[in-house]
């Protein structure tokens, strides 16, 4: 197998963006182009769920190859639920590795805005199971809200601990010019002071309105290449060290114990393993927390912090930016935002930013290994990925 | 003789009490001054309801150009029983709210215009109207309309309110939806918050001048909009700017 790198990074402000969806698959691709310095590609990987549903267009892939003119290159669409843009990322590190393409271009993109809140948490919610969840209305944050009480009876996380990791990703986003949400947000506001119950309400119990993320648009691009062309692009060197993936039961009722995430457990092992790296090596990452709940959650079953610790971590400050582990220095999928095909590809984009140096106010002290883990249905469908910056 | 015209054009309003200022702790720590103003403090609010006729989004056009000929209405003595109240954060204008009495008994809610976006702004200064109409004017009802998918959702799904479809409301004759006060009592705990008395120091700033919006909405950014209608629609001008990548070249 042949090393894989990132040599080119390309993204849109996540937010509202009303242009036609493939513009906003185009534009980013276009950075990433111009970032690295190529003019063609092998094959096009573009990540997206939502696009036949919301936006009445499929074949994104071969959308993205003609608006650009990169033809004859090689597309394909990938559909993985929210997991989608880390899986293309798997997709196109196979196809490096494997030594079937040398470059290839990496897109996840979204555009859920152009529907209301309503319409885009019923399109999610398509991911539950048809005839077990999705017959009885649940939605993704309700399945998030059950989820969280179990975890909260057993763990003894609170809701304070929940409006912690909001505060956090919210103030890391303020360092984020393409986070959807520049607004910092406070203790008192959300959950102590006297208007906070009206300002912060409960949207399926114990979670509420700022333990969400936000429906968001946004696209990005990765260019993945071989070490040969990396040298040649003279970008820093930033390997995609380590890629894992795993799946646990469609419907969370039928797992053991429902708040074991095994799937994450599973991709983060492979992921690791592949890599050669150990989760204490990690300098920073990027996790899946579409709901409050889920960073503490996943930053446990990654291995970062021991089972029913996470919360403790975050009560001690390990994972603010200026902790041991800062964990969603872009703002995270809380407060950067969600475009659910787009979001495995910006967290990726997030870390390889980090490792080149170049995040600004919001970098991560001498980052040279990072992770990051794509959290696809309610769990069944895992992705997790490893970077390294070499020299 | 001569005829004062003026006098006849002009309405006479009918005395009500006025709004008692309260505020609000926002999401991000801020703290929301509610007043009401007056005819004279009108022109200071003018000139940052004009810009936002030119957003077209979330039919912040529509309102705004229907608040700003409210606004100018009040001001010129052409609405009856009109009031206008304001929300401030630092001094600075985050909201704007209007409606008027249709008679003792029911009063009719105009617009609510958030000009900073998020943290319940323009839901807190919805509120607020409501209040006035309800605990401080003692009406029985008040007739709503929205104009926006997102009034909608603020106000005829939160407050869960009542058609009253047989009234035509006086924003483009359109059927009515009614607050009660069996609803609002119901809305209160969940929806209706603020302080009173508002701390000397806050409200003075708020009274001292009404400072601009910090962030206010802004028409749709397209980022190829420029280029594409240079070209066509169907993505020549992004063909064109890959094709000028400086120092491009081939893998």
């Amino acid at each position: 197998m042949r090393e894989v790198y990132v040599i080119g990074l390309g993204i849109t402000k996540f937010s509202r963006l009303e242009y036609p969806l493939i513009e906003i698959a185009a534009y980013p691709s276009i950075m990433a182009m111009k970032d690295c310095g190529l003019n063609s590609v092998d094959h096009v990987y573009v990540a997206n769920m939502g696009g036949s549903r919301i936006s009445h267009q499929t074949a994104l892939g071969s959308a993205l190859v003609d608006h650009l003119s990169l033809y004859p290159a090689g597309a394909e669409t990938i559909e993985n639920g929210p997991a989608s843009g880390a899986s293309a990322i798997k997709q196109g590190y196979m196809a490096v590795a494997s030594g079937v393409h040398d470059v290839v271009m990496v897109t996840g993109v979204e555009r859920m805005r152009e529907t209301n809140n309503l319409e885009a948490t019923d399109f999610v919610a398509s991911l539950a199971h048809p005839l077990a969840e999705q017959i009885y209305g649940v939605t993704l944050p309700s399945l998030a809200g059950m989820f969280t009480r179990l975890y909260m009876n057993q763990y003894g996380v609170t809701e304070k601990h929940l409006a912690m990791v909001a505060i956090k990703n919210h103030a890391n986003a303020m360092h984020n010019p393409n986070a959807h949400l520049h607004m910092p947000i406070t203790m008192e506001g959300i959950l102590t002071g006297p208007e906070a119950s009206t300002n912060n309400p409960y949207v399926a119990d114990p979670l509420r309105f700022f333990d969400m993320c936000p429906v968001s648009d946004g696209g990005v691009c990765l260019i993945l290449a071989s070490k040969d062309v990396a040298k040649k692009v003279k970008r820093p060197m930033v390997r995609l060290a380590g890629v894992g993936q795993a799946t646990d039961t469609h419907c969370v009722h039928e797992r053991e114990n429902p708040t074991d995430l095994l799937a994450v457990r599973g991709a983060a092992e492979k992921c690791f393993k592949m890599a050669g790296f150990k989760p204490k090596d990690v300098d920073v990452a990027e996790l899946h927390d579409a709901f409050s709940i889920l960073e503490i959650v996943e930053s446990e079953e990654v291995g970062f912090f021991k089972k029913g610790e996470g919360h403790i971590a975050l009560e001690k400050g390990y994972t603010a930016l200026n902790g041991k582990l800062p964990i969603n220095p872009s703002g995270g999928l809380k407060a950067k935002g969600h475009p659910v095909g787009a979001t495995g590809v910006g967290q990726a984009h997030e870390i390889v930013t980090q490792l080149r140096g170049e995040a600004g106010a919001r970098q991560v002290k001498n980052a040279k290994i990072g992770f990051s883990c794509n959290f696809g249905g309610f769990g069944n469908n895992v992705v997790a990925l490893a970077f390294q910056k070499e020299k | 003789m001569a005829i004062d015209l003026e006098k006849l054009l002009r309405p006479v309003d009918h005395p009500v009490p006025p709004f008692p200022p309260k505020f609000v702790t926002l999401a991000n720590g801020e703290e929301m001054v509610i007043r009401q103003i007056d005819r004279e403090d009108i022109p200071a609010l003018l000139p940052h309801v004009a810009p936002l006729m030119q957003v077209e989004r979330d039919y912040y056009d529509i309102v705004s150009a229907r608040l700003y000929a409210e606004l100018l209405g009040f001001y010129r003595h052409r609405v009856q029983d009109e009031y206008v109240l304001v929300a401030q954060i630092d001094g600075h204008l985050a909201a704007i709210v209007n409606g008027r009495l249709l008679n003792p008994d029911v009063g009719v809610s105009y617009h609510t215009l958030a000009l900073r976006r998020g943290l319940r702004i323009g839901a807190h200064a919805f509120a607020a109207k409501m209040e006035y109409h309800i605990d401080i004017m003692k009406q029985k009802e008040v007739l709503i309309v929205a104009e926006s998918p997102i009034g909608f959702r603020r106000w005829m799904i939160e407050y869960q309110l009542e058609k009253r479809f047989n009234v035509a409301h006086e924003l483009g004759g359109v059927p009515s939806y009614a607050l009660t006060k069996k609803l609002f009592d119901r809305a209160r705990e969940s929806l209706v918050v603020g302080r009173r008395p508002v701390p000397e120091k806050l409200l003075e700033k708020a009274c001292q001048a009404i400072l601009p919006p910090t962030d206010p909405p802004k028409p749709p950014f397209d980022v190829l909009a420029a280029t594409r209608a240079m070209y066509d629609s169907t993505g020549t001008a992004l063909r064109a700017s890959r094709q000028k990548l400086e120092g491009g070249m081939s893998k």
